[in-house]
């Protein structure tokens, strides 16, 4: 998975993953209208956390949207808010010292709005997780099997035999070698990669509309990396799941993704279609990402990094969150914008891009 | 004492070998049966260098215990060199300790200067510290672990708080007196307990049980707080609640189930400590255990009663320290044998 800024799109755009290579289990999908009528949408999501200390605004307005079968990479920096926007979708923050504030519509209904009970009868069906470590994400004590069998007895009060045996074929489905005989098998015999399987099959056991997987492969090492992400996308295929990948490797977005959302300080500066986002960035933030990608012609050159280090989450500063570092920052004059004093918006630059830069045109035109 | 530990690796043993995973399926397998007949063995050293120090140190201890049993009327001098030559104690020390010894091997424990069989006395005190014991453990897995968890689900609350500054309280006062002042303010001024004694059948056990149960409730409480606070804060929690189990589901097998495993072992190591006999405890309320028994044993140097039940004792610390070694590994998968 080496990053690359050009090349091959292997999953197309979202109308086309919509209606081709559909297997039965998405047909279902297809029979209620898909394309375009997005399963989950996030809607200015607001997540501050009050401690002792100064409020850290996590996630200051997030918008986003994702249809059935498409995929949709959040890309940003540790710390920029992705994860915890996440983890504000699945009800796993505590609140306190969490406040979230917001809309996060799935089917339509505001899983915000609704009861503790209501909300957590989505998780799993209906909306679900996959994390970065699997070793500490499964609890130690408990086999594979039970732990995976465990959403069928929770959700649909499968009994104990048949919740194993339901294990034993979503092990299989996503290809553990050996399923019937490793089913007892606790989660610290299993290797890195055979693990986040584990943690596949578990997300996928009550076929979730949508998957959230947060730095699915950032704890493999390369070759498995591949193997995990092609599983993720061939399910993703059979199942017609709205995939969300968060991330901050830029050669998973661009291998996997339809759509890419760029957060930076708790904010999205960016939004497009990949191909988009990666060979035309409208956002100085991005185009920073993008020419920091090391390129293979560029061998013994130096490194292009983007100077500085992204704000505390605890003091933002003001205007554009980004301006401190950005090479295009303008102090307004003749009525044009400060970028240290005046809140970019995220705004249509073009068709099907938004950005939140004032200079968004000088970008995609100079 | 060079005994194994279990050791914490990755790639465990399974203590139950499914139907369709036999055993021998994987190389790294080993039956806990022997695991445990080593140990047992290997107890077999340890009680043997045990009873012989204990011998050697009552055998160290000043003055004459025959002529101490007569009082202040000084015995005939043929019935003190009667006595001294039965209870071989004119012998060297490792001729005494092999005649002992010899005598155990026949089944004989010995007898005190009075003719009693050391074994009577045994099963006599055994019962009684045996259920001062479990009345003891009892409050601290009741007591010890319902407010840790309490306390360790509302970290920061009042009850919080109240468990954090009792348990230090409790720790800090010497037994000695939390057992004179409950037994003054309880028993003699309130009159809900019996003041000393056994005569009340179980019911007089519950305050010397709590008392003796004290301490150990304390660390129980304090361990379960801790240890469930650290489990409500690892990943696999946050993943139990990210597949939408109900909140009981996600405190009572995610998080309790884990955070129970170092204070089961406590409590385990703790019933072997409470069975070697609590010698305050029984002092105070006048309960006729064990501790009592090695209590007067040794004032009055009767050799073959001292050794006789602290190898018990002994005895009851190792094996209780096997079982907790084997209920670790039945409790968490990773631990296996060596």
């Amino acid at each position: 998975m080496t990053p690359s800024t050009s090349g091959a799109h292997p999953a197309g755009t979202p109308a086309d993953s919509g209606t081709t290579s559909r297997t039965d289990a998405a047909a279902r999908a297809t029979a209620t209208p898909d394309t375009g009528v997005p399963v989950l949408e996030v809607e200015d999501l607001r997540v501050e956390f009050r401690t002792r200390g100064p409020v850290v605004n996590a996630v200051n307005g997030v918008s986003y949207s994702i249809a059935p079968g498409e995929t949709m990479a959040i890309l940003g920096e540790s710390g920029c808010g992705k994860s915890v926007s996440a983890q504000a979708i699945m009800g796993i923050l505590d609140t306190p010292p969490a406040v979230i504030s917001g809309a996060i519509r799935f089917e339509g209904r505001d899983m915000l709005a609704m009861g503790a009970e209501d909300q957590r009868k989505i998780r799993g069906p209906g909306v679900s997780m996959i994390f970065q470590d699997a070793l500490s994400a499964l609890n130690p004590v408990y086999s594979v099997g039970y732990q995976i069998g465990e959403m069928f007895r929770a959700h649909r009060g499968t009994s104990k035999k048949e919740a194993r045996e339901r294990a034993v074929e979503l092990m299989d489905r996503v290809r553990i070698p050996a399923a019937r005989q490793r089913v007892d098998d606790y989660p610290h015999q299993f290797s890195g990669g055979m693990r986040q399987r584990v943690m596949i099959a578990m997300a996928l056991a009550l076929d979730p509309k949508v998957l959230i997987a947060d730095e699915p492969t950032t704890a493999l090492d390369v070759t498995v990396q591949a193997q995990v992400m092609d599983l993720l996308k061939d399910l993703q295929r059979d199942t017609g799941m709205g995939l969300i990948l968060i991330t901050h490797d830029l050669g998973v977005v661009n291998e996997v993704a339809d759509r890419v959302s760029v957060m930076y300080a708790g904010k999205v500066v960016e939004t497009g279609t990949t191909d988009d986002v990666f060979t035309r960035p409208a956002h100085p933030y991005t185009r920073g990402l993008m020419s920091s990608i090391p390129l293979l012609e560029d061998k013994g050159h130096r490194l292009n990094p983007i100077v500085g280090a992204p704000p505390s989450l605890a003091a933002i500063p003001p205007g554009c969150s980004f301006h401190l570092r950005c090479p295009m920052a303008r102090r307004g004059a003749d009525g044009r914008p400060d970028c240290a004093a005046d809140v970019p918006p995220l705004r249509e630059v073009v068709v099907g891009r938004r950005s939140a830069c004032h200079y968004s045109e000088e970008l995609l035109h100079g | 004492m060079g005994l194994p530990a279990v050791v914490v690796t990755h790639g465990a043993v399974r203590l139950f070998p499914s139907a369709d995973h036999p055993a021998g399926a994987r190389p790294e397998e080993r039956p806990v049966g022997r695991y445990v007949a080593r140990r047992l063995l290997l107890t077999i050293p340890v009680l043997i260098g045990a009873s012989f120090l204990i011998f050697a140190m009552v055998y160290a201890l000043p003055g004459d215990p025959i002529r101490a049993l007569a009082g202040d009327r000084p015995l005939p001098a043929s019935v003190q060199a009667a006595l001294t030559a039965e209870f071989n104690l004119d012998d060297p020390l490792l001729v005494q300790y092999a005649k002992y010894v010899g005598g155990l091997l026949q089944g004989d424990f010995g007898t005190d200067f009075r003719g009693r069989p050391v074994l009577d006395t045994i099963s006599q005190r055994l019962p009684v510290t045996v259920t001062l014991t479990a009345v003891a453990i009892f409050f601290e897995i009741l007591i010890g672990i319902t407010a840790g968890v309490l306390a360790g689900l509302r970290r920061g609350s009042f009850f919080d708080n109240l468990v954090l500054v009792s348990t230090t309280l409790v720790v800090s006062i010497p037994v000695l007196v939390l057992g004179f002042v409950s037994q003054y303010v309880l028993g003699v001024r309130l009159g809900w307990f019996p003041v000393a004694g056994i005569t009340q059948g179980l019911y007089s056990y519950l305050l010397p049980g709590f008392i003796l149960a004290a301490t150990s409730l304390a660390y129980v409480t304090r361990l379960t707080r801790t240890s469930l606070a650290d489990s409500l804060r690892a990943d696999y929690v946050r993943t139990a609640r990210a597949k939408g189990l109900a909140p009981r589901t996600v405190v009572v097998r995610h998080t309790l189930r884990n955070s129970l495993i170092p204070v089961v072992t406590f409590i385990g190591a703790d019933i072997g400590g409470l069975l070697g006999g609590a010698i305050i405890t029984e002092a105070v309320f006048n309960i006729p255990g064990l501790g009592r028994a090695v209590f007067d044993a040794v004032s009055q140097q009767e050799g073959a009663v001292v050794v006789g039940i602290i190898t018990l004792m002994v005895f009851f610390f190792i094996f209780f320290n096997l079982v907790v070694d084997v209920l670790y590994a039945v409790l968490d998968p990773r631990i296996r044998y060596e």
